[in-house]
């Protein structure tokens, strides 16, 4: 799941893109018959409830590295990403670099060491051991309701394109996939999801890696595909970061570099990548601290990457594409193929039998990654968060087990019941990427406060997540109600969606900071003894330097920081 | 990952292997039968090249991490 997925509402023009042969129909077969035999297979070493929510904590890093990007590598995002690089072009690796990655290295560096140490089972967890029962119900609420709505949303919209590239029937596709998901991590808990990510990382490498290949073989390179765009677009700029961020009105997203910077960068990013229990449950799962520091870098590294099979398809479909794609108003139109289309057409250019059954595989694999993350993150703050504190606090480790394993299929129902709510209701999908905004920016902000300052009380943690809640949901309606606002909430009339999500997510986290700050000085903190292991200055963070350098998790995150910033200068 | 359990990379392997040796098969019936439609670049073989490149990471990955190796 992306935090800001540009596939938007899902309108295709022309229905059955490709058509699938034997070859690769047997290739989707026995995916599906490989996930459930590794669920069922783990099953046996899921037999308590460390075992089933945190995978016994024995991950090795890149097994932990490479769940936690998969967990966030969904088709819908590869698919909505490519498209909008059609549109937008270059412009959108943001999402993948100052969108991402500063971020991640600031949980491996900085925050890992306190979840790690004070043992929490999830994010909500923390909160509860940091601040109070108040602030973890209220975040893990938000969290669970996000969930299941998010996972609904991607697995209808996963069916509706499986239904236009392939023709699959709706139903088919959302009860095969999802109950795959279901059976498997309901088995073999977050160990079972964890290996099928690893697994369905490679798959979608290996599946999408060909388009790029192929394409630049076709172009004759980087250059020639330079050549190609400036040929079939003449005067449009596709391939600068920044140099098109000085204003609003100066590229095609309608973002300003500050928006960039502070929204996505700083907001967003890092609400989303340190505090989204979804991705840092992978790395929870680690089998010491080093290695949950070093996975997590690794992931770095690796969503680093990721614009080669996402950003240069796009770029490739605006160099080779005989016809111009066309906006989703446009879809339906005779001949008219859309932005949506841009990757499976790209899939269909250059892939024949075998490899067309690879690629709709790894679009397979990229949902249920993401639909896995989904349910095992539920699973565990349902019984964590919800169950055991409100429920039955005495629950034995036995009753646990049992309620992850049953909620596994239950968040997997209600996320059915999502998808056809949304099915009937698609302006859903608009609302509820706002909705996700709501939620994770301000935990940020309280959790790093938190982290940092042991003067930061307990209802101050509550009031400045409350407010930031309230903050961001209230702007998003004031713009609703009325648009003029939208030059107040994000500094010009020409800024679009995107950029109105990214400065309503500063200010968000401004609000958040603020009433955190306020109420902490007006109400009494917790004392030392209890925010041993939680707060900095009072938790022994095991040093790293008995280790050789190139050992070390500060390197390795130097290092992709250095990448970062290469990248960054390059395509300036 | 559990110490007894058989390693993820493993998996990874035979189904590296398996896609491998099923993609490469295709790719070698195309040279004699090519693929009807308009798939691009279709005298490079794509298919046949990547079946073969699976199959030979499939299998090192088979062979390094197979289960009775590290019991």
């Amino acid at each position: 799941m992306s935090h800001l997925q540009p596939l938007g509402l899902l309108v295709f023009a022309n229905p059955h893109l490709m058509s699938l042969g034997i070859p690769d129909l047997a290739i989707i077969a026995i995916y599906f018959v490989l996930v459930l035999g590794l669920g069922l297979y783990l099953r046996r070493f899921a037999g308590t409830s460390e075992d089933f929510f945190m995978a016994g904590r024995q991950m090795t890093a890149w097994v932990a590295g490479l769940s936690f990007i998969s967990a966030n590598l969904g088709s819908l995002e590869m698919m909505g990403y490519a498209a909008a690089t059609y549109q937008y072009g270059v412009l959108v690796a943001h999402a993948y670099w100052i969108g991402a990655i500063p971020a991640i290295l600031f949980l491996a560096l900085v925050m890992l060491p306190f979840y790690y140490i004070c043992k929490t089972h999830s994010v909500p967890g923390y909160l509860r051991l940091r601040y109070n029962e108040s602030s973890r119900l209220l975040s893990a609420m938000s969290f669970v309701v996000m969930t299941v709505l998010m996972s609904g949303i991607n697995m209808y919209s996963m069916a509706v394109v499986m239904k236009v590239i392939l023709g699959w029937n709706i139903n088919f596709s959302i009860w095969v996939s999802s109950l795959t998901v279901g059976l498997y991590v309901m088995a073999g808990g977050l160990l079972s999801a964890i290996f099928n990510e690893v697994l369905q990382f490679f798959l979608i490498w290996l599946g999408c890696l060909i388009i790029p290949v192929a394409g630049l073989i076709e172009t004759g390179g980087w250059s020639g595909m330079l050549r190609r765009i400036q040929s079939n677009f003449p005067g449009q700029d596709f391939t600068h970061l920044w140099s098109v961020t000085g204003s609003f009105s100066s590229n095609a997203m309608g973002v300003h570099w500050t928006g960039i910077v502070f929204g996505w960068g700083l907001a967003i990013a890092f609400g989303y990548w340190t505090t989204d229990f979804l991705v840092v449950q992978r790395v929870l799962a680690a089998k010491d601290l080093r290695s949950a520091q070093m996975g997590t870098i690794i992931g770095a590294f690796l969503k680093m990457l990721v614009p080669a099979i996402v950003i240069l398809p796009g770029l490739l479909a605006l160099a080779v594409l005989p016809y111009h794609l066309q906006p989703e108003s446009q879809a339906g139109l005779p001949g008219v193929h859309t932005y949506n289309e841009a990757l499976p057409l790209m899939l269909a250019r250059y892939c024949g039998p075998g490899l067309l059954g690879l690629g709709v595989t790894a679009l397979v694999a990229g949902f249920m990654s993401g639909m896995a993350g989904n349910v095992s993150a539920f699973a565990t703050v349902w019984t964590y968060d919800v169950y055991k504190p409100l429920i039955r606090k005495r629950a034995t480790d036995k009753e646990c087990l049992a309620m992850g394993r049953w909620c596994s299929l239950l968040g997997i129902f209600i996320s059915i019941g999502t998808a056809y709510l949304v099915m009937n209701f698609s302006s859903i999908i608009i609302y509820a990427q706002a909705v996700f905004v709501f939620f994770i920016v301000p935990m940020f902000g309280t959790v790093i406060l938190g982290m940092m300052w042991k003067r930061i009380t307990p209802a101050a943690g509550f009031w400045g997540l409350l407010a930031g809640i309230l903050t961001s949901f209230l702007l998003w309606l004031w713009v609703k109600l009325d648009p003029s606002a939208l030059h107040l909430v994000a500094f010009s009339g020409d800024a679009k969606d995107m950029a109105e999500n990214l400065y309503r997510a500063v200010w968000s986290l401004l609000a958040n900071v603020v009433v955190t700050l306020v109420v902490s000085f007006f109400t009494k903190p917790k004392p030392d003894h209890e925010l041993e292991g939680l707060v900095y200055g009072l938790t022994k963070v095991p040093s790293a330097s008995g280790y050789p350098f190139f050992q070390r998790p500060v390197t390795w995150a130097a290092a992709v920081l250095g990448v970062l910033i290469l990248l960054n200068v390059f395509f300036w | 990952m559990p110490g007894h359990a058989i390693p993820v990379w493993f998996f990874i392997g035979a189904l590296f292997l398996v896609y491998g040796v099923l993609i490469f098969g295709v790719g070698i019936y195309q040279i004699f039968v090519p693929p009807v439609g308009t798939v691009v670049l279709a005298n490079l073989h794509l298919t046949l090249w990547w079946g073969l490149a699976m199959t030979a990471i499939g299998l090192i990955y088979v062979i390094r991490f197979w289960p009775s190796r590290r019991r």
